[in-house]
């Protein structure tokens, strides 16, 4: 951990990057997650096959889905963001999905008895419901990013992976170290924070 | 509160779900009366929750026409429909994440109500399913008890004043004593409003105790429609006097009142001695006093003593109604 204390604002700039990939991420890939999954939940069989899709998207080794996208969209940044909102969208789909799957019927049957339209039912009844478990897969999502955003480094997209791809190729042990355990610490920060609002919008 | 009910009539209706094998509904038509208490019995699967679920176009169904307060309902957008038609299920349905009071807004506020109307409204309907608005109007469902939640499940129901009423099963999964005081409450609460309500049960007690008429279910098919009384003396096949026990000859007296079978007293002053009953009691009260070795039961209204029963007047009062 040396390595911080001598280089303090090359760390931060590194752990700067990296926070940005992960959250750029998540914000696209949940924009993308929200409807998919509640298209998902809403047709069975057509989810199947989306879900079906996306789980082998996940099943890919990540380094090779860095070289593929690299002929498409070359090196850098935006080559990174596209592989982790691939990554990042079975987690979140399967869960919206899940939650609103997890809605008792009961409770969709006095929406629509009462009044409401479908769009009224899912937006003040099943995803109000379904927000547990979809606040815990972006919980999922975020751990699962920070880890491959570490990866990004490889395709120079920046992070707290260079600083461990540096110390590796380099025997510079301690730049290695100080990334790894800056990535591990800012995951399980995450991990809790989302655990704790988690439990907050926990009701029924 | 505004009162009054409109009449429902149905015309051949006739449902059968995608893949099923036989009609959930077989040919069915019934007029409701505006302002009657009309519960459909019969065992489960008898589709007298389909049926139910026909008229606030829950379930389509493939031929028939229904017509509510004379209207068919077949031009209406079924958003529209359903917010002028309260209902209430079985398994409450209430809305974790919202209050109380949330939750008896809800067709209110989809309607566009302001929020002071929505305000007093809701307290109004807690003060008439009898729970005190300052204690419950901010709780959430969790922290109510099981008659408590069916009470709001009721409100709600009733929240934009409906003038009719559908309730599928609604006091099925509470215990038997919250679940009578929860049918006098639902009296109460028609008498006061009458609003017209159609009540889903496979409960013949509950049937009898809450019903002025009864529309009896099997396989799709109304099998007899009529008042509890005629329903239980008159059974129209076997299949009916099964279902309801009909030969309970004490079953049949529940439904009578001892100030409709008394006799004059013969003489001022007769009764001395005699127990009592009152002449809103029912005939089964009445008997219970008989056999507990009277001759005669002294009938009251009120702090005075109005006629007399004995065992050939109670025979008699269930001979005439049958």
């Amino acid at each position: 951990m040396t390595y911080l204390f001598a280089h303090p604002f090359a760390v931060l700039q590194r752990l700067g990057e990296h926070v940005e990939l992960t959250v750029l991420a998540l914000v696209a890939a949940s924009a993308i997650a929200l409807p998919l999954g509640i298209f998902v939940a809403k047709n069975e069989r057509a989810g199947r096959l989306v879900l079906g899709v996306l789980n082998t998207v996940y099943t890919l080794p990540s380094l090779a889905v860095f070289a593929l996208l690299i002929p498409v969209l070359g090196i850098g940044t935006l080559t990174a963001l596209v592989a982790l909102v691939a990554y990042a969208q079975m987690i979140l789909v399967r869960n919206v999905a899940a939650g609103l799957r997890g809605v008792p019927r009961a409770t969709v049957d006095a929406a629509r008895g009462l009044g409401m339209t479908p769009a009224q039912s899912l937006w003040r009844v099943e995803l109000p419901q379904a927000l547990p478990v979809i606040i815990g897969g972006i919980r999922i999502a975020t751990v699962t990013l920070i880890a491959l955003a570490s990866l990004a480094a490889w395709i120079n997209a920046g992070g707290l992976g260079v600083l461990i791809l540096y110390g590796l190729q380099h025997d510079d042990p301690g730049r290695a170290v100080t990334g790894s355990v800056l990535a591990a610490a800012l995951a399980i920060g995450a991990d809790t924070a989302l655990r704790r609002l988690e439990r907050r919008v926990r009701t029924g | 509160m505004i009162a009054g009910g409109v009449p429902v009539r149905l015309e051949e209706i006739h449902v059968r779900y995608p893949g099923a094998d036989r009609a959930a509904i077989d040919g069915v038509s019934l007029s409701i009366e505006g302002g009657a208490l009309v519960v459909l019995l019969g065992p489960s699967g008898c589709g007298k929750s389909t049926l139910l679920r026909t008229i606030n176009g829950l379930v389509a169904p493939q031929s028939g026409r229904i017509l509510i307060d004379g209207r068919e309902i077949t031009g209406v957008a079924p958003e529209q429909l359903r917010r002028g038609i309260g209902y209430v299920i079985q398994a409450v349905g209430l809305f974790p994440h919202m209050s109380v009071a949330q939750n008896i807004a809800v067709v209110p506020e989809l309607i566009g109500w302001d929020a002071a109307k929505i305000r007093t409204r809701t307290d109004a309907l807690l003060e008439l399913v009898r729970l005190d608005p300052t204690r419950y109007r901010d709780r959430l469902p969790r922290q109510l008890s099981g008659g408590e939640q069916q009470r709001v499940g009721v409100a709600r129901a009733l929240a934009a004043e409906p003038r009719l009423l559908l309730m599928d099963e609604p006091f099925g999964a509470v215990d038997a004593i919250v679940r009578l005081a929860l049918q006098d409450e639902l009296r109460r609460i028609h008498e006061a409003l009458g609003t017209t309500m159609l009540f889903v049960t496979h409960d013949v007690d509950e049937a009898l105790r809450i019903a002025d008429q009864i529309v009896v279910m099997r396989a799709g098919q109304v099998v007899q429609y009529g008042s509890p009384l005629h329903v239980l003396a008159r059974p129209a096949t076997p299949y009916v006097a099964e279902l309801l026990d009909a030969a309970d000859s004490v079953r049949r007296l529940q439904l009578l009142r001892s100030g409709d079978a008394m006799r004059p007293l013969p003489s001022a002053g007769a009764a001395a001695g005699w127990p009592h009953v009152d002449a809103a009691h029912t005939l089964r009260e009445a008997l219970s006093r008989l056999l507990d070795g009277a001759d005669c039961v002294a009938v009251d209204r009120g702090d005075t003593v109005a006629g007399v029963l004995t065992f050939d007047d109670v025979r008699r009062a269930l001979a005439a109604a049958a």
